[in-house]
């Protein structure tokens, strides 16, 4: 197939950048949207032009590096996936697809399509974390844990941390992503000690980064490739009036 | 004890000893060498700075604990993120010695099998002390959160992994290398808010810097800026993975590769068994050219799914369409007492074989059927989804075909490296103050690594091994002080930002995928999963050919100073050439097959694996001989004494 490519171009983070049209022939429904990138990076370059800047490493969805908003939607039209398992099967010939950043105050634009997610990594810095220092461990089936409850930490423990749910929210919040954690550790009789200060510690770390506020509008849970639901943040919600109260 | 000698490809050199493993039994070793090493006191431990290159499983855990023990830490990768290193992609599980399901399990049983399964190639005594400290990884593990499977008493489960007879890996789902890389991420994080570790994204190391012949810093390039940078430190740690990306296709991550090992090869380094890759039998066949990478199917879908191919060659029937008696289960009919569960690079072999004989399924016939029809049958189609749903999932998204319904096609691809820069028991090469740990050492894994044995090295090796071992030599510190305007400091990197002038200065023809592409096309082609001294002979040749062609006629588009994706990839390609070559080189020179290397030469009359214990139970060591020169090979024997060499047998 044939496709219209409309691409965000921005050299540096000082630039104002601009969408540019490129032309792909001769696309594979089976190449992933990557491997399409690839191609007509390799043209690109043959004809002495400067390869689209994106950011990609496992490719098969797990280290959640790749992210592009594909005709308006974070991770393109397919549910449930990364960019990188998007597959040009979803696509038809002779479409036009326009291909952007993530677009959040919070995630600068470093270059073309890559942007600056540091601000994930101090979140987790703030508190997404047990404290177990290596070595003090007891035996590992000294604390049992619930099925159920370790089922439900690992659904919340599978975020990525790609930042899909701050692109896709109109609000631009990282609520989706500090529930998955808050929630992932707060269903752990490891996580209790913590359990409120993790709360309010990552919460206000992403207030300080400039992410905003949670209106429950879901769109983050749309754009999520690994559907973290959007109750976590309810769940989120009320770990952070818990902890409020407690503290008084 | 061996035969070989000089060649046109290398000369013999000494042999090389590890000095660090204790006069001791086996099982006595590591607390032995713990309690002879020098520590450290902690008011001590801030003034001595580590640098660590990687923040995967043996790289972050490394990170985290050397910061929580209170040295002054720099820790550098090349991804945005810490979390994002390629050990978060394996699947299947870690293994370790709890016996938690009372099956017979033992630290010595899983230390029989990880070097039965390594075929007789690896170190006895790294092998224990990896077995010893798997207990404590699961234990450590679970504290931090890992959301590692469970049964319905709160207890951890376990299945079991090709290879073993017991059920000792422990899993998360097939996220389980996720699990626990976020486990150390976080950890690491927590020590850079607590600011004991410095951490450096989108860093790539591009050399090494020795002063007075210790490692004492490394040049990188910050792949926004573009700028060149020296960071000076009392050691310097590699945790920078294996380097199957020099095949361009493989399971790695795109940006996975050699660099930092290469090129502290180039500064002295020993590079042991370069030629040990492992080609993991369980992977989604190619569909095209463009293809840019291959993906895992996890081995554990081998605990339940039946691998076959029609019996006649040529069989294009619809797989559904293929009567029962009419499907050859060539593994359970090969190896009954192991069946689909056979190791990594008998699997591989074995489906290879297949396809050789025109059996293969799918297009272009290379690929087996790996299908779920009889436990479907057997479980029911939601206990398989709960095992292995994410799994299906993966697999649907990247063929459009549905595994409920019809047989997955898998077929063999490049995974893991076992070979990597020589170490010490220590972890310590042969360049002072160098350490490596996880996939970018040699040390664990002999010819071929079991499954689920990569997170438990990857984990032992980070947090456990090396802040022991490393406090040792940090003991000896301060050394001679120098900073980034030491004159060996400043020579190293001129030439680094040389190297790249001259890389964006070519403005050639070609890309650079380009050559990479051809590059893995030899090196799948001669050095794969089966090898010969024709076919070798003739891939040393072609790789001298495309590397010259390479220094004359890439195009590297752009200039260094801006975030430059095409010059990244470029440097990167120019270490594989060299690299490669080795490769061939080292597989050239080993007379015999073990494990993943198998030498078409050398084979028992049913097509197994035919070792030479005779003249190669030794570690290829190999010293870099200089650009134009030839490498030197060192070797260090290979004695076992807590365990008889014996014919590898899954019958």
């Amino acid at each position: 197939m044939n496709i219209t490519l409309r691409v965000w171009r921005q050299r540096n983070s000082d630039d104002t950048g601009q969408m540019q049209t490129y032309q792909v022939t001769d696309v594979s429904p089976d190449m992933s949207f990557l491997e399409m990138l690839d191609v007509l990076n390799e043209n690109l370059t043959i004809s002495g032009e400067d390869p689209i800047a994106f950011d990609s490493d496992c490719r098969e969805g797990i280290c959640g590096m790749c992210g592009l908003v594909i005709n308006g939607l974070a991770h393109g039209p397919k549910e449930r996936v990364t960019t990188c398992q998007l597959h040009m099967r979803s696509f038809s010939d002779g479409d036009v697809i326009d291909v952007e950043p993530w677009r959040a105050e919070p995630f600068t634009v470093i270059k073309d399509l890559i942007v600056d997610r540091g601000a994930f990594d101090r979140i987790i810095q703030a508190g997404g974390f047990i404290t177990a220092p290596t070595g003090t461990a007891p035996d590992a089936h000294a604390v049992p844990v619930p099925k159920l409850d370790a089922d439900a930490a690992f659904d919340a423990a599978t975020c990525i941390g790609c930042g899909a749910c701050v692109a896709a929210c109109p609000n631009g919040s990282a609520s989706l992503f500090v529930a998955a954690k808050v929630t992932h550790l707060g269903l752990l009789p490891q996580g209790q000690p913590e359990r409120h200060s993790r709360a309010l510690d990552m919460v206000a770390q992403a207030d300080l980064e400039g992410f905003g506020g949670c209106t429950q509008i879901g769109e983050c849970t749309a754009a999520c490739p690994k559907g973290i639901q959007l109750d976590l943040i309810s769940r989120l919600n009320r770990d952070v009036l818990g902890a409020l109260a407690h503290r008084g | 004890m061996s035969s070989v000698s000089d060649t046109q490809f290398f000369t013999v050199g000494e042999p090389l000893v590890d000095t660090k493993a204790p006069a001791v039994p086996v099982n006595l070793m590591w607390d032995e060498r713990r309690f002879q090493a020098k520590l450290v006191n902690p008011t001590n431990r801030r003034k001595r700075s580590v640098i660590i290159v990687g923040t995967g499983l043996a790289g972050g855990a490394a990170a985290a604990t050397l910061g929580e023990a209170g040295y002054h830490v720099k820790n550098f990768c090349y991804q945005d993120s810490p979390r994002r290193a390629h050990s978060i992609a394996a699947q299947g599980g870690i293994n370790a010695a709890k016996n938690y399901r009372n099956d017979g399990d033992s630290v010595h049983r899983l230390f029989y099998d990880t070097v039965k399964g390594g075929d007789y190639r690896s170190r006895e005594s790294n092998v224990y002390r990896l077995s010893q400290v798997s207990v404590e990884i699961i234990d450590q593990c679970v504290a931090q959160g890992v959301p590692f499977a469970r049964e319905y008493g709160g207890l951890l489960d376990n299945r079991s992994f090709g290879g073993v007879q017991v059920s000792r890996t422990f899993y998360a789902r097939g996220q389980t290398g996720q699990q626990l890389l976020l486990g150390a991420y976080q950890a690491l994080e927590r020590q850079i808010g607590a600011g004991s570790v410095e951490m450096y994204t989108r860093h790539e190391m591009l050399d090494l810097i020795i002063v007075e012949g210790r490692a004492r810093g490394i040049v990188v390039r910050d792949m926004v800026s573009g700028e060149i940078e020296t960071h000076m430190a009392d050691v310097v740690v590699l945790g920078t993975g294996g380097y199957g990306n020099v095949f361009f296709l493989s399971t790695n991550a795109m940006g996975c590769n050699v660099t930092a090992t290469w090129r502290a090869h180039r500064k002295g380094a020993y590079f042991g068994n370069p030629c040990y890759t492992q080609i993991h039998p369980t992977c989604i066949p190619v569909s095209g050219e463009y293809q840019s990478k291959l993906t895992l199917m996890s081995e554990s879908l081998r605990n339940d799914g039946r691998i076959w191919v029609p019996k006649e060659a040529g069989d294009n029937r619809d797989a559904r369409q293929i009567p029962e008696d009419e499907r050859d289960y060539y593994l359970e009919r090969r190896y009954p007492a192991f069946g689909n569960l056979v190791p990594r690079d008998v699997a591989s072999r074995a489906a290879k074989q297949v396809c050789d004989e025109g059996r293969g399924v799918g297009p272009g016939g290379r690929g087996v059927y790996l299908d779920f029809a009889e436990a479907i049958t057997r479980l029911g189609r939601k206990a398989v989804e709960a095992k292995y749903g994410n799994l299906f999932e993966m697999y649907a998204q990247i063929t459009g075909e549905d595994p409920y319904v019809t047989p997955m096609r898998i077929y063999p691809a490049v995974h893991y490296t076992m070979g990597g820069l020589w170490v010490d028991y220590d972890l310590e090469s042969t360049i002072p103050g160098l350490f490596v740990i996880g996939e970018a050492n040699f040390s664990d894994h002999g010819a071929n690594r079991l499954g689920a044995s990569a997170l438990m090295q990857g984990l032992s090796d980070g947090y456990f091994v090396l802040p022991s071992t490393i406090a040792n030599y940090l003991a000896d510190a301060p050394f001679e002080a120098a900073d980034a305007s030491h004159p060996a400091a400043v020579e190293v990197t001129d030439a680094v930002r040389e190297r790249v002038q001259r890389l964006l200065a070519i403005n050639g023809t070609r890309t650079v995928d380009s050559f990479h592409k051809e590059l893995g096309q030899i090196m799948w082609e001669y050095c794969g999963m089966e090898r010969t001294a024709e076919g070798l002979t003739k891939a040393i040749g072609l790789i001298r050919a495309l590397r010259e062609e390479f220094w004359t006629n890439v195009r590297v588009t752009g200039t260094n100073e801006e975030l430059n994706q095409t010059l990244e990839r470029a440097g990167r390609v120019a270490d594989f050439f060299e690299l490669g070559e080795l490769m061939c080189i080292d597989a050239l020179h080993r007379e015999e097959s073990c494990g993943g290397h198998f030498r078409a030469e050398h084979q028992t009359p049913d097509g197994e694996a035919l070792r030479d214990d005779e003249n190669f139970a030794y570690v290829a060591a190999w010293e870099f001989g200089g650009d134009g020169g030839s490498p030197v090979l060192h070797k260090e024997d290979l004695i076992y004494e807590a365990i008889e060499m014996k014919q590898r047998s899954y019958k």
